[in-house]
């Protein structure tokens, strides 16, 4: 029965369903797409120019490791070294240096990615890596932010706040014992933070695109609700409760959720599947963690901005957690 | 609607031709009878050849507990008996029976009449299940008469009949539960009696409206046993999860249906109940799906057991030109053949054509934790974490993640977007924490 032969033999299940990595890691990069519009539109040309340096500049990175030092096929369609690139720059200022950008995009693919075994071996978050890297080691070019400026027009939207983040603004003006309802004055309204009339990293600044892209993803179930909510709400809750102790000395909730990059961190960056949690109880576990952090570090701790780190040390955490965070088991259950 | 608690997928159902009627499949010219057609010891023949044999003949005999016999399909005379590949790809011993007429044994009821009335009592219907050779038909081939004898110190306090049919592309028990509802009934009846139960609850999922609604009409003509609408999802036909989404109840890891009151069987083994008991009819033949993409016309075919595959295949006009795998079974659990000499037997429900563009994996991409497969997984495991510590041959971890509680459905690996040979690996981890538990346990 020659013709028989030829019948291909493998395992149950024969069928399968319709996830896979490139669809997971390509969507990641269309809800990246409003966060990077609204960069271009406040930053110009400039901010292009970067995301394209820095993706580009990732890939290559991807090429040459995986092609030179492991042999493997091309892993460049995985989409995985495009959206760490993406990332990466939505997490600088937008007239960093491109050389900076280049070291950054080195150590978020070769380092934070590679050295661990590549594509989901990292235990930190590759573009936060980059991130944290360029901070320590150019902490004057990744502290100085342009104001951001309607495209084209030239003119910039807000006189008060270049060169600093409200973040960084609200910081030194607290070191100063102004009291928080005056730096509140002095800093753009609510409605500008949201829409992302601020200076900031690219893609931190518009708190509606990062959301708009949040809703995507969770619509293409890319991610789950538990980190977002839990992140930001823990970040919310914690602040608040600072801020009912002693409203002079610290900064509203509203103010913390809207400013610096937790939004982009909660949605785009402790939400990467590599270096977070398996478990819903886990994920919320990790959300928690990346809130409190985050106040502690803005509100306690030297830098004015902490995302990254929390996010970073809670990355450290993640096989505890995985260990401690079983699944339902079905007996047991309920 | 009730379902299952956690995990489970939702696998596009490919229900394909549902409403012709099943079809008799002529008988071949020879038949190769599988010895062993059920869970538990191999059975021994008992023919030799140059026997002559009638359709009933009891053909192997098995001592033992977890046993089950096998009778003739055919009549004609034995050939020989020899190892063949069976489903699993394995040679194993069968009986090749040249056919000659359609000779049936004497006792055997042929009548088209529905005898109602259950003259045996319990203990004879459990020696008749036994003798017929009735073993589950949803494809674990597990002895009926088995089930139907529970340890002392648990007792039985719902029937619930598996009509679910969650695997795509089968529809012989949506054909059974449309033609021969009231047998089925009967079969759950007789099943009630011996088990001694008063509740019995027939699980249907809720792709199969019209089976749902003629079962509720024939059931109410039986005291005691109801139908129950079931939210589709996948492995709802699993005996664990059938169980929970009916009763609520989760058996424990490692304990039977029986330890929380539970006795599970498939629709088609009630109606082979129907016929051992009423009929004294021996499990001689079965409804089998034909079906796949490719196949014109998709068909239930009512055929012998030792049927070989290429006939079916005939019967629905050859082996269609771009086919890449055979399986019998159905998608998600069903096994790949290698060969269509492979013959039907009590546990197949169907053979499932795939073709080329459909027969290969995808590629396969490093995990990427997205936990995908513990989300899914209707246990409660971490199948990434089974698979990752067999992978790497530690064992002990594979025991501690509860690689035992596996009932190897398969939605890990229909949901990993990696599509990673996940439960091929946890296969293995749990074959082989099997063994070290049985060696464990022998010291």
């Amino acid at each position: 029965m020659a013709e028989n032969t030829k019948w291909v033999i493998s395992g149950a299940p024969h069928v399968h369903g319709p996830e896979s990595v490139t669809k997971i890691m390509w969507g990641v990069v269309i809800a990246l797409i409003p966060s990077f519009l609204v960069s271009v539109y406040f930053f110009g040309l400039q901010a292009l120019l970067l995301t394209v340096v820095t993706v580009l500049s990732c890939l290559l990175f991807e090429f040459i490791i995986n092609r030179f030092c492991f042999k493997r096929p091309c892993s460049l369609g995985d989409g995985s070294a495009m959206i760490t690139g993406l990332l990466l720059a939505l997490n600088l200022p937008s007239d960093l240096p491109l050389w900076m950008a280049i070291v950054g995009a080195f150590v978020a693919i070769g380092i934070a990615k590679w050295a661990y075994g590549g594509l989901g071996q990292n235990p930190f978050n590759p573009a936060l890596v980059g991130r944290v890297f360029l901070l320590i080691s150019f902490p004057v070019a990744m502290t100085h932010w342009p104001a951001p400026k309607a495209l084209f027009g030239g003119t910039a939207l807000t006189d008060a706040l270049s060169g600093a983040t409200p973040l960084g603004f609200a910081k030194e003006a607290l070191k100063t014992g102004m009291p928080a309802s005056e730096i509140a004055n002095s800093l753009p309204a609510y409605s500008d933070l949201f829409f992302g009339n601020m200076a900031g990293s690219m893609g931190e600044i518009s708190a509606i695109a990062i959301l708009l892209g949040g809703l995507y993803m969770l619509c293409r179930k890319i991610i789950t609700w538990h980190i977002p909510v839990t992140f930001l709400g823990s970040a919310f809750i914690f602040s608040g409760i600072l801020w009912l102790c002693s409203p002079d000395k610290f900064m509203d909730p509203v103010f913390h959720l809207l400013t610096g990059g937790i939004m982009l961190g909660a949605v785009f960056m402790a939400t990467d599947m590599v270096t977070s949690p398996m478990t819903a109880k886990g994920k919320i576990i990790f959300g928690i963690g990346c809130g409190v952090l985050t106040v502690l570090i803005r509100t306690f701790g030297a830098y004015p901005e902490g995302v990254s780190f929390a996010i970073l040390i809670m990355n450290a955490l993640v096989p505890l957690i995985n260990r401690g965070c079983t699944p339902k088991r079905f007996a047991t259950s309920k | 609607m009730k379902t299952f608690n956690i995990g489970g997928v939702h696998p596009h159902d490919n229900k394909l031709n549902t409403e012709a009627p099943v079809k008799e499949l002529p008988i071949p010219q020879q038949v190769c009878v599988m010895v062993s057609q059920h869970l538990g010891a191999p059975s021994q023949p008992i023919v030799k050849k140059g026997d002559k044999v009638k359709v009933g003949t009891v053909l192997t005999q098995n001592d033992a507990f977890l046993g089950a016999v096998v009778h003739s399909p055919v009549s004609g005379t034995v050939n020989k008996i020899a190892d063949i590949p069976d489903a699993s790809n394995y040679p194993k011993p069968a009986i090749f029976i040249d056919v000659e007429g359609d000779e049936w044994e004497e006792s055997i009821d042929r009548s088209p009449e529905i005898k109602r009335e259950i003259e045996l009592d319990a203990p004879a219907i459990i020696q008749k299940v036994k003798d017929m050779g009735i073993v589950g038909m949803g494809g674990a081939c597990f002895p009926t008469h088995v089930k139907l004898m529970p340890p002392k110190d648990a007792k039985a306090e719902f029937l619930l009949l598996n009509g679910v049919e969650c695997e795509p592309y089968l529809t012989c028990d949506y054909r059974l539960m449309l033609d021969h509802a009231e047998e089925i009934m009967i079969g759950a009846s007789i099943l009630m009696k011996a088990l001694d139960v008063k509740q019995a609850i027939v699980g249907i999922e809720a792709n199969k409206p019209k089976a749902i609604e003629h079962m509720s009409e024939v059931a109410k003509s039986f005291p005691g046993i109801s139908v129950q609408a079931l939210k589709m999802k996948y492995p709802q036909g699993a005996e664990k999860q059938l169980i929970k989404a009916l009763t609520g109840r989760a058996v424990p890891s490692g304990k039977l249906p029986i330890n929380v009151g539970c006795v599970v069987d498939n629709v088609a083994t009630c109606y082979a109940v129907y016929q051992a008991v009423q009929k004294n009819m021996p499990l001689v033949q079965r409804t089998v799906t034909v079906t796949g993409p490719s196949i014109k016309e998709p068909t239930n075919f009512l055929a012998r057991f030792g049927t070989p595959v290429s006939a079916f295949l005939e019967a629905v006009g050859g082996i269609p030109q771009d086919t890449g795998k055979v399986i019998s079974g159905g998608p998600m659990m069903g096994k790949s053949i290698m060969s269509a000499e492979a013959t039907s037997v009590k546990g197949m429900s169907g053979i499932l054509v795939l073709p080329e563009s459909e027969a290969h994996r995808n590629n396969v991409y490093p995990c990427i934790r997205c936990g995908k497969c513990v989300d899914a997984c209707p246990m409660g495991l971490e199948p990434y974490l089974i698979a990752a510590s067999t992978a790497a041959k530690n064992f002990e971890q594979t025991e501690k993640a509860r690689v035992m509680d596996c009932i190897e459905c398969g939605c890990c690996q229909f949901t990993c977007p990696s599509n990673r040979s996940l439960l091929d690996n946890v296969k293995l981890g749990k074959a082989t924490v099997g063994k070290i538990i049985r060696a464990r346990n022998a010291k």
